[in-house]
């Protein structure tokens, strides 16, 4: 694998048309791999959030950071990669089945705490949710009845703790008042 | 008061303090045009292209410090622009660029002459805004100039469909900037400056590369001090040029691609590389894992993404470069290096890159050269790309700060007509002369009806040798001579073309009358054009390929013996 690693990064942005095409747009150009990108919004009107799952070494991921932060648009931007952070993932795995094997998907589902969402005379459709390690041990399981489709979010993700009040600071005046 | 959205336009850009526009009306900024005659404080110059209006706002820009504005309508006028925008954005200049745009209500819809500029210029602007009403006008275009003119400068593009320009609505003064995403820093970090401080006072051979950064942020004599102070060797980039005298004792010429060598040399073997507002661009650094190997790097740059990006520094500061400067300064101790002095000093008689041969040929060269006796080292000059702007960066020997102008990381031809009207409209009174290269010239030469129309005196030196010279170049030495394409067998009579703009022209073509002709054309009082019939085979020396290193440079093949 090289030094070539997965980074998760989250932004804070401001909600408008056209945020979404400036930021992919900049990594398309700088040549940087989304490996997936979720985008919500905030807890403060006007504002949303991005988790990026980012490809690539240390200095390549220190350059998305800053390019991140020289689009105006931008207001936060935090690699926490490194941090103690709980990152999540929604799935929706549509899997073959039939009388035969419907128990033993069940049970599977059950052992990974996930759902079934729908059934049909040979189909179910599986909500699971967790990080992106456990999303795809779960598809690699189901493969083995035969996968039709899946529908992923993306990881969104948080630090533990500290974070808190780093997202107050989003709410509060001081970060309009710093724009100078 | 209730205004016109084309009305707050002109409000606004007079409040920002511009004076000048260039640009062409056009079906879906004709509201905004219509208004102008309200406004006599906004000069507006009617260029010939689109392509026009943004280099010449560039020139401008580059020359005043303010962000120069340009207007174009919707669609192809728009996409004209982009060239422009470009090359402002690669160079770090400051523009604010008003485009209209469709009606609203038919934005796509594919209406006639629409396109999404805004999406277009999307990856060449600092920022850009489409505004969808007139009451955020005001507020658009204040955000736009302060982004474009600071941190690190750039273009800023505001798109306004036509129905907004005709829009009536309740006019108030802009109020605080909202830009909770932008806060530049400009400060630098005491401990890190202190850290790059100690780094220069420990050093033995130190060197500084001082950038377009320096211009820009006017560190003329902060660069000066801490030159003076610790006796430090000055090199410019392309960008840089004219930063620093060089008529200074400590200036050290320029890197690099077709810099002088002795300038690549003195940055192998510094043991300390103070980078100013520069970005170690590939020109400069050829293969960046080879790049000044010997030495430890101090990187003071605005733009925190510079840092780290091409080349690992040992201490990055991110601020101003006067700014910084300025403090880091009381923190460096008086030094000499006599011993590292006189070692340049030696590699500049090793290397002697400026050196023109003696021959009875006109050469290029000595046309620059003639051009800097001439001028004093006091003119503006301004370049194309190419052959002709690496002569007229190792030839002309700059005495001002900020006379140098040249499109340096986009690398746009053309750039020496329109940029050069720019920079004659900002200042008046300087002595402009664009240094041309035939092929350069004729991109951009409908702006010699502009230059005509507003009586520009802009001289202008075609470097004439009938090719794309730096193409032919690389032909010769990579491809073998073969000159695929490179010919310019149809010029036009420069001399004729220019009297049909009803400017005087005058044709040299031969090296005694070099002189005389620039003297003609500076007695004249109004633009000239000087169609330098020049050796059409002449290299730029050194050269370091694509890539390489210092090592594997090229220096000119010793000179042939010809008598006068």
């Amino acid at each position: 694998m090289k030094s070539s690693e997965k980074h998760t990064i989250t932004a804070l942005v401001e909600d408008r048309a056209g945020v979404l095409n400036r930021i992919s747009s900049m990594f398309r150009r700088r040549g940087y791999n989304i490996s997936s990108l979720a985008v919500g919004k905030s807890e403060s009107a006007g504002l949303s959030r991005m988790t990026f799952v980012v490809d690539g070494d240390a200095k390549t991921v220190e350059m998305v950071v800053k390019n991140l932060h020289k689009l105006v648009e931008v207001i936060k931007v935090a690699d926490i990669s490194e941090e103690n952070a709980v990152s999540r993932e929604l799935a929706l795995i549509r899997v073959k089945c039939d009388v035969a094997t419907r128990s033993e998907i069940m049970q599977i589902v059950d052992i990974f705490r996930a759902k079934i969402v729908d059934v049909s005379q040979d189909t179910l459709i599986v909500e699971v949710t967790g990080n992106e390690d456990k999303v795809n041990s779960l598809v690699d399981l189901l493969d083995t009845f035969g996968v039709f489709e899946v529908m992923r979010t993306g990881t969104v993700a948080m630090s533990r703790g500290a974070s808190f009040e780093q997202d107050k600071s989003a709410n509060s005046p001081r970060i309009l008042e710093n724009a100078s | 008061m209730i205004k016109k959205g084309s009305q707050i336009v002109c409000e606004s850009l007079l409040r920002e303090g511009c004076n000048v526009v260039f640009g062409i009306p056009g079906g879906a900024i004709l509201p905004l045009y219509q208004a102008l005659p309200e406004y006599p404080g906004l000069r507006h110059i009617l260029t010939r292209h689109e392509q026009g209006a943004s280099l010449a706002a560039d020139g401008y820009a580059r020359v005043t410090g303010k962000p120069g504005v340009a207007f174009a309508t919707s669609g192809p006028g728009a996409t004209n622009l982009v060239t422009g925008i470009a090359t402002a954005q690669m160079d770090s200049v400051p523009l604010v660029i008003v485009t209209g745009q469709v009606n609203s209500w038919t934005i796509g819809s594919d209406a006639f002459q629409e396109t999404d500029i805004t999406g277009i210029t999307l990856p060449v602007t600092k920022h850009n805004f489409l505004v969808m009403d007139a009451s955020d006008i005001a507020s658009s275009i204040k955000e736009a100039f302060h982004i474009a003119n600071t941190g690190r400068p750039g273009p800023v593009l505001v798109d306004i469909p036509r129905d907004v320009f005709v829009q009536e609505v309740e006019y108030e003064e802009p109020g605080e900037l909202n830009l909770p995403g932008y806060s530049p820093n400009f400060s630098g970090h005491s401990g890190q400056i202190r850290k790059a401080a100690n780094l220069i006072n420990e050093s033995e051979k130190p060197v500084i590369i001082a950038g377009h950064g320096v211009i820009i942020s006017k560190a003329y004599d902060e660069l000066k001090e801490l030159a003076e102070k610790a006796q430090i060797p000055v090199i410019t980039t392309l960008l840089g040029i004219s930063c620093f005298p060089e008529d200074h004792v400590l200036w050290t010429g320029w890197p690099g691609m077709h810099g002088m060598a002795y300038s690549s040399f003195t940055i192998e073997e510094a043991d300390l590389v103070i980078a100013l507002g520069m970005r170690f661009d590939d020109r400069i650094t050829g293969n960046p894992s080879k790049f000044a190997l010997n030495s430890k790097k101090i990187h003071i740059d605005v733009d925190p993404s510079e840092i780290g990006k091409n080349i690992a520094v040992d201490v990055p500061i991110v601020g101003d470069v006067k700014e910084v400067l300025s403090r880091m300064n009381t923190h460096v101790v008086a030094a000499t290096h006599p011993s590292w002095l006189k070692r340049i000093d030696v590699l500049k008689k090793d290397h002697p890159s400026l050196n023109i041969p003696e021959t009875s040929k006109l050469l290029a060269r000595q046309v620059v050269k003639d051009i800097s006796d001439e001028t004093k080292g006091g003119a503006t000059i301004v370049t194309g790309v190419g052959q002709h702007q690496m002569w007229a960066a190792q030839h002309y020997r700059f005495k001002k700060p900020c006379t140098f102008l040249t499109s340096g990381g986009s690398g746009t031809m053309g750039y020496e007509v329109p940029a050069a009207m720019g920079a004659q409209v900002a200042d008046p009174d300087s002595t402009v002369w664009s240094i041309a290269g035939d092929g350069g010239f004729q991109m951009t030469l409908c702006e010699l009806a502009t230059i005509a129309e507003n009586k520009l005196p802009v001289k202008f030196a075609i470097l004439n040798n009938g090719f794309l010279g730096m193409v032919r170049q690389w032909q010769e030495i990579f491809f073998d001579s073969s000159y695929v394409s490179t010919a310019y067998t149809g010029n036009p009579d420069f001399v004729r073309l220019a009297e049909a703009y009803g400017i005087k022209g005058i044709r040299v073509t031969d090296k005694t009358q070099v002189k005389t002709a620039i003297a003609e054309a500076m007695d004249h009082d109004g633009p000239v054009v000087v169609d330098f019939i020049v050796e059409q085979e002449e290299n730029v020396y050194p050269m370091i390929p694509s890539g390489m290193t210092v090592y594997d440079m090229i220096e000119e093949p010793v000179p042939e013996k010809v008598t006068t």
